[in-house]
């Protein structure tokens, strides 16, 4: 099957956003409605209608959906119990001995799956997989009795060290099989086979918990699609970027959780690809979050560490979106020492900054861009109850001005200086968390705010480019669209680099190309292509971080191995440490299933685009404390070619770009703006 | 001119961000793992005329608040008594004399100047704790130690990078004197490095803003970080709030140490008066005065964590020189403890006292103690000496709010506690129950936090055991009503023997065999207000989870 007609549809927290694309004639239609949160299915049924598609022509749908993700935020969980090896039956509680934040010494922990049905059996291997106490069988009948009996909806069975041997986890989980009413039954070791119980523990139990939650709502979106003749597949997004079938998605349920955001990220790589823009740092900044990452050519960072929040490690291969602030709903305040501060406190979506109209009454980072011209004041009647201009800066100015002997504009201006000051601190420290130089990308701006920041961002940080997408605000979307089908393998080996080891790693490559490799298979999509990527995680003896060593092909070298290691460590640190052995930690496979190529090249419909750059209309916006009068572009009328200097805004349905003094803007493929900083004549 | 408000909002956060950097850099790049994953290390910039501290990374080990403006304003005024060499460009000072503004042995400082247009601008220091720096026992912590050349190394400020370059001599000094040695160099070269980043960033920031410009910031900075603090201390009613806190014992002499805190506020100001605490121990439980401060700043921040790190923020804060006291031991008085548990245990009586007039604020007593147990032996299997380390948590006291964490950290630290798994593969040993310790947290209105309890078995070879922790005869004291958390428990089961400790919490080198097992269980936070007052809800809830009876 070919990509003939294809719809994205990614659920947001506020929007639900449906993209297709007419694979013959690269047409492309978009449609925004508001989420459904309580079944998100009506939403996307919603914005089906809008576009006005008949689903009997469509060959595929791909899916992003956030039930799992809220399902974990807010502990809506279905019930599930857990089997575990005796005396560790509280690891899931203790976590790793932390607190919630440095200082201060309160703060509460909710563990996943709640003490009473975290049940014990008498079982024990050692570190090297020797059984020392056999499993208890009967014990395990027992258990499964007993959590049935409880309500349990799913069963998760964690074992001490079964990644280094899973027989005990295999075994139990074929005798609750035959107990167990659904096939809702997920072993310790099988999303990710790495040491560390707690982290894997938590992911079992993540994913047992959300799996009867993502099998419903996938099989009554199913159902609802069906009855609308829609005979195809549909597909949905997990978080390392790839996409499963909505058959197989709720096995691994746990994959699934904040793949909205990797979502964004996989777009991002694939128009930054199309427009020779291969290394990208993503910036994407929506009303209640801001999300970063990076991507070098043209792979998002993947990292298998991710913690959702607090002692809620989800350690399965995810793009590594980090989350760096609150959004345009930030808060700004001044502090008792005088200092005006933004966020992390937000009004959230509702009731949301005080442009809304919907009661906020605290100045936030969206407001302060309503003050300064940037978004269009225009708008506060179509959207907000009755909230003024004049209101927002009467309340700008007795919040912030006061305290610091400014007037309204100065304070929102100040509010937009130290919010990206401390969004550019946030970016580097990614960046530099990844072994990056934020200097060395481009930044990729989207979300509804992306593009109003991006540009000062990049001066901060040093940046040259600025990458606006032609639809900043339907990127998730669209990454459903472009996505490809992915299998990530990782497995715990914990060997000092020698030939022995030469010979584990090899083997578990190839163990890990044929689960990939059967896994593309059960998928009902025409490939393209299928590409693996091999990689080890290696460290010093010694040490207990690890780096990552990308490698060429399954079958490395010892001296390969030793040498790539030394090189990533350099790159990474700057230090060289020729005496000290290297260990192996772990073995990564990923094998993706590369899908047909989209044409993204009418996300702007080429008709509606004017011959001649045209200034929409002007209105005064601050820049640097001077008020410029600034032309203002609508971005759909944009000539395919169109160059011009800031200052100036560029506005469209999904978002707003700004373009300060000294910028220059060019155009570049698939409808894009390149906002060069500084570099205006 | 003063700088606007908006600047110096940006400049602080300039200067947070370097330190922040220095940290990640520093985390990412060491060997040992308690810098590594355990994040025991800190950075900060400090003035360059008398070490106050201007900045220090978010992420840093709260003990470190404060010891290292201490240890650099000593190394100050030493070269310019001419005491310690001048520095140089690109010169980086190595030490970890706990006399000179420090805490124990292990954690090692390294200062580096900071030069603008031919002149000290401010320091660069950091701290990271070394596994290992020599003495008695591996990893310094011997809970007999009687003087501190029993628990180690010890440097004066010397320069270990001589304008950018490693002395060779003092290295093979120092890798001469200590344990593993040979892993070292990578802590060294991570440390050297996390200060380099520092400098790159301080450059960048006083380029873009001017040397000036920053300075005044810095200044501006400071005076607003203490009317910060100061307003925040007039939620305090005027009076004088007293408290006491135990330590079980020195370690060497088998009698409890007190600390007894008077705290007296008057308008914008804290005095902290300890003058009434035991005299200098025999054993290795004695502070110095850096860490005694620390403690206290620390202990504040937990309460009022909104203010930023800086000297500024310690300003209102006046300790009275507890002379006299085991709070400020001179040479050679043994102080591994006091990073640790001493720190813990000042901190639980500056709670103690603010949570009468602060009850909004502050919580019942934490477990305040690190719990530490070391094993030490040889693995036949592997045919290499080991050292293994299991530093746990307990339960955090209840608050006005709700019941307290459960495995907690320590007060004095972030860190994350390693798996069992990691534990297991690492060492000769193997768990047979980690558990939440039941029933252990202090009643109250809301209850103390649940402790920890372990068992581990000796599968190979013989090792020696030591424990430093604390809380084993009195629990975590509770607050306005509520009741104790239990207290610390360990037993070593020997040869069909249960040993309990002489000093409960405290022993060192007892022998074990293989099969030998030890059992830890950890101390439960205190309760806060009246257990009558109790939501009956929660009671049944504790009873059914088996959290309480």
């Amino acid at each position: 099957m070919t990509k003939d007609r294809v719809i994205g549809v990614d659920v947001g927290g506020t929007f639900t956003d449906l993209v297709t694309i007419d694979g013959e004639t690269g047409a492309i239609k978009i449609a925004k409605t508001p989420t459904t949160l309580d079944n998100q299915a009506f939403g996307v049924i919603n914005a089906l209608d809008m576009a006005d598609l008949d689903l009997g022509s469509v060959d595929l749908i791909v899916h992003g959906t956030t039930t799992t993700t809220n399902a974990v935020l807010e502990r809506k969980l279905s019930k599930t119990g857990l089997i575990t090896t005796a005396g560790f039956r509280d690891v899931l509680e203790l976590g790793r001995r932390t607190r919630p934040q440095p200082y201060g010494m309160t703060g509460q922990f909710r563990p996943v799956i709640p003490r009473d049905l975290r049940l014990e059996v008498s079982q024990r291997m050692d570190a090297t997989g020797a059984i020392l106490t056999p499993l208890d069988e009967r014990g395990v009948i027992q258990a499964v009795h007993d959590l049935l009996e409880a309500g349990c909806e799913a069963l998760v069975i964690h074992f001490l060290h079964a990644y280094a041997n899973p027989a005990h986890e295999q075994r139990a989980a074929e005798i609750a099989a035959e107990h167990w009413p659904n096939a809702f039954i997920t072993m310790g070791h099988s999303l990710l086979s790495e040491t560390r119980e707690f982290e894997r523990g938590v992911t079992a139990a993540v994913n047992g918990s959300v799996q009867p939650l993502l099998e419903r709502y996938v099989t009554r979106l199913r159902n609802e699609l069906g009855q609308k003749g829609y005979v195809g597949d549909i597909l949905v997004m997990n978080g390392n970027g790839g996409m499963v079938s909505s058959r197989l998605v709720a096995r691994e349920a746990a994959k699934t959780v904040m793949s909205g955001p990797a979502s964004g990220v996989m777009a991002a790589a694939y128009t930054g690809r199309r427009a020779g823009e291969t290394n990208l740092l993503t910036y994407d900044m929506g009303g209640t979050s801001t999300d970063v990452a990076l991507i070098r050519d043209s792979t998002p960072s993947v990292s298998n560490e991710i913690e959702i929040e607090y002692a809620m490690p989800i350690h399965v291969p995810m793009v590594d979106v980090r989350t760096v602030g609150a959004g345009g709903g930030s808060i700004a305040y001044v502090d008792t020492a005088g200092l005006l501060q933004v966020g992390p406190a937000s009004a959230g979506a509702d009731p949301g900054p005080i442009c809304y109209g919907k009661g906020g009454q605290r100045p936030t980072i969206s407001d302060a861009n309503m003050l300064l011209g940037r978004l269009n004041p225009g708008k506060l009647t179509a959207v907000a109850g009755g909230i003024s201009r004049q209101q927002i800066a009467k309340i700008f100015a007795t919040e912030l001005g006061d305290a610091m002997g400014l007037d309204a504009q100065q304070s929102a201006e100040a509010v937009i200086r130290v919010a990206n000051t401390k969004m550019a601190g946030a970016i580097r420290m990614v960046s530099l968390s990844l072994g990056a130089d934020p200097r060395d990308f481009a930044l990729f701006a989207f979300g509804g705010a992306g593009p109003l920041h991006a540009a000062d961002l990049a001066r901060e940080l040093g940046v040259p480019r600025v990458l606006v997408p032609a639809r900043p605000g339907m990127t998730n979307a669209l990454g459903c669209v472009v996505a490809d089908l992915r299998y990530d393998y990782v497995q715990t080996v914990n060997q000092p680099l020698g030939e022995g080891a030469v010979d584990r790693i090899q083997a578990e490559f190839a163990a890990q190309i044929a689960a990939g490799t059967a896994a593309l298979a059960r998928e009902a999509v025409t490939l393209k292509e299928v590409h693996q990527v091999f990689s080890v995680d290696m460290q010093f003896l010694g040490q207990s971080h690890v780096v990552r060593v990308p490698l060429a092909t399954s079958t490395p070298t010892a001296t390969e191995l030793r040498q790539g290691f030394e090189t990533v460590y350099w790159n990474r640190f700057k230090v060289e440490l020729p005496d000290i052995r290297a260990r192996i930690v772990n073995v990564n496979t990923s094998v993706i299933g590369i899908s047909e190529p989209v044409d993204l090249s009418r996300l702007i419909d080429p008709a509606g685009r004017k011959t001649k750059l045209t200034v929409h209309e002007r209105r005064p916006v601050v820049f640097d404390g001077t008020v410029h009068d600034t032309p203002i572009y609508w971005r759909d009328h944009l000539p395919r070619d169109a160059a011009f200097t800031g200052p100036a805004i560029v506005e469209q349905l999904d978002s707003t770009v700004v373009v300060p003094p000294g910028d220059h803007v060019t155009s570049g493929e698939d409808g894009n703006l390149i906002i060069h900083i500084g570099s205006a004549e | 001119m003063t700088v606007d408000p908006i600047t110096l909002s940006v400049i602080q956060a300039g200067l947070q961000q370097a330190c922040d950097e220095m940290d990640l850099s520093f985390s990412r790049a060491a060997f040992s793992p308690v810098i590594a994953e355990a994040n025991d290390r800190s950075d900060g910039i400090y003035s360059a005329t008398d070490g106050a501290l201007i900045a220090q990374g978010a992420g840093g080990l709260p003990v470190f608040v404060g010891t290292m403006q201490h240890s650099t304003r000593v190394l100050i005024e030493m070269i310019a008594a001419g005491t310690v060499a001048a520095p140089q460009p690109d010169d980086i000072y190595i030490v970890n004399d706990p006399y000179l503004g420090g805490t124990h042995l292990m954690d090692v400082r390294f200062a580096r100047p900071f030069y603008r247009n031919g002149k000290i601008f401010c320091w660069l220091s950091n701290t990271g704790h070394w596994p290992d720096t020599g003495g008695a026992v591996p990893g310094g912590f011997s809970a007999s130690a009687t003087s501190v050349e029993q628990e180690g190394l010890r440097l004066p400020p010397v320069r270990l990078f001589k304008q950018g370059v490693l002395d060779p001599e003092i290295y093979a000094i120092i890798c001469s004197n200590i344990r593993v040695a040979d892993q070292r160099i990578g802590d060294v070269k991570a440390q050297a490095a996390a200060l380099m980043v520092g400098e790159e960033r301080l450059n960048a920031l006083l380029d873009r803003y001017g040397d000036d410009t920053v300075q005044k910031a810095i200044v501006e900075l400071r005076d607003r970080a203490e009317a910060h603090m100061r307003s925040l201390i007039d939620e305090i009613p005027a009076g004088t709030y007293r408290s006491t806190a135990w330590i079980d014992s020195d370690g060497v002499v088998d009698a409890p140490l007190a600390i007894k805190l008077a705290i007296t506020k008057t308008p914008g100001h804290l005095q902290f008066d300890f003058s009434q605490s035991s005299p200098p121990c025999l054993g290795p439980m004695n502070s110095v005065l850096a860490t005694t401060l620390s403690s206290v700043y620390l202990a504040m921040r937990h309460i009022f964590p909104e203010v930023p790190i800086s000297a500024g923020a310690f300003a209102p804060l006046e300790v009275l020189r507890p002379e006299g006291t085991f709070l400020d031991a001179h040479y050679p008085r043994p102080v591994s403890g006091c990073a640790a548990e001493v720190s813990q245990r000042i901190a639980e009586a500056v709670f103690a006292a603010l949570v009468v007039p602060l009850p909004d604020r502050v919580t019942a007593a934490p477990a305040g103690t690190s719990g530490n147990f070391a094993l030490g032996g040889f693995d036949p299997a592997t045919g290499r000496d080991y050292v293994m380390y299991q530093l746990s948590g307990g339960g955090y006291g209840g608050n006005a709010d709700h019941d307290g964490l459960s495995n907690g950290c320590s007060t004095i630290g972030i860190s994350k506690a390693p798996p069992i798994e990691i534990m297991e593969q690492n060492f000769p040993v193997l768990y047979h129950k980690y558990a939440l310790r039941e029933g252990s947290g202090g009643s109250g209105r809301n209850r103390g936090g649940l402790g920890l309890e372990y068992e581990v078995e000796l599968r190979r070879g013989t090792a020696r055991a030591s424990f430093v922790m604390d809380h084993g005869r009195f629990g975590p004291q509770g607050a306005l009503g509520g009741q104790d958390g239990a207290p610390n428990e360990v037993r070593v089961l020997s040869a069909g023997q249960v040993h309990t400790p002489v000093h409960l919490s405290k022993e060192q080198d007892i022998a074990l065999s293989a099969g030998d097992r030890v059992s830890v269980k950890t101390p439960g936070g205190g309760g806060f207000g009246d257990p009558a007052d109790r939501d009956p809800d929660k009671t049944a809830e504790d009873r059914r989870l088996g959290r309480a009876d």
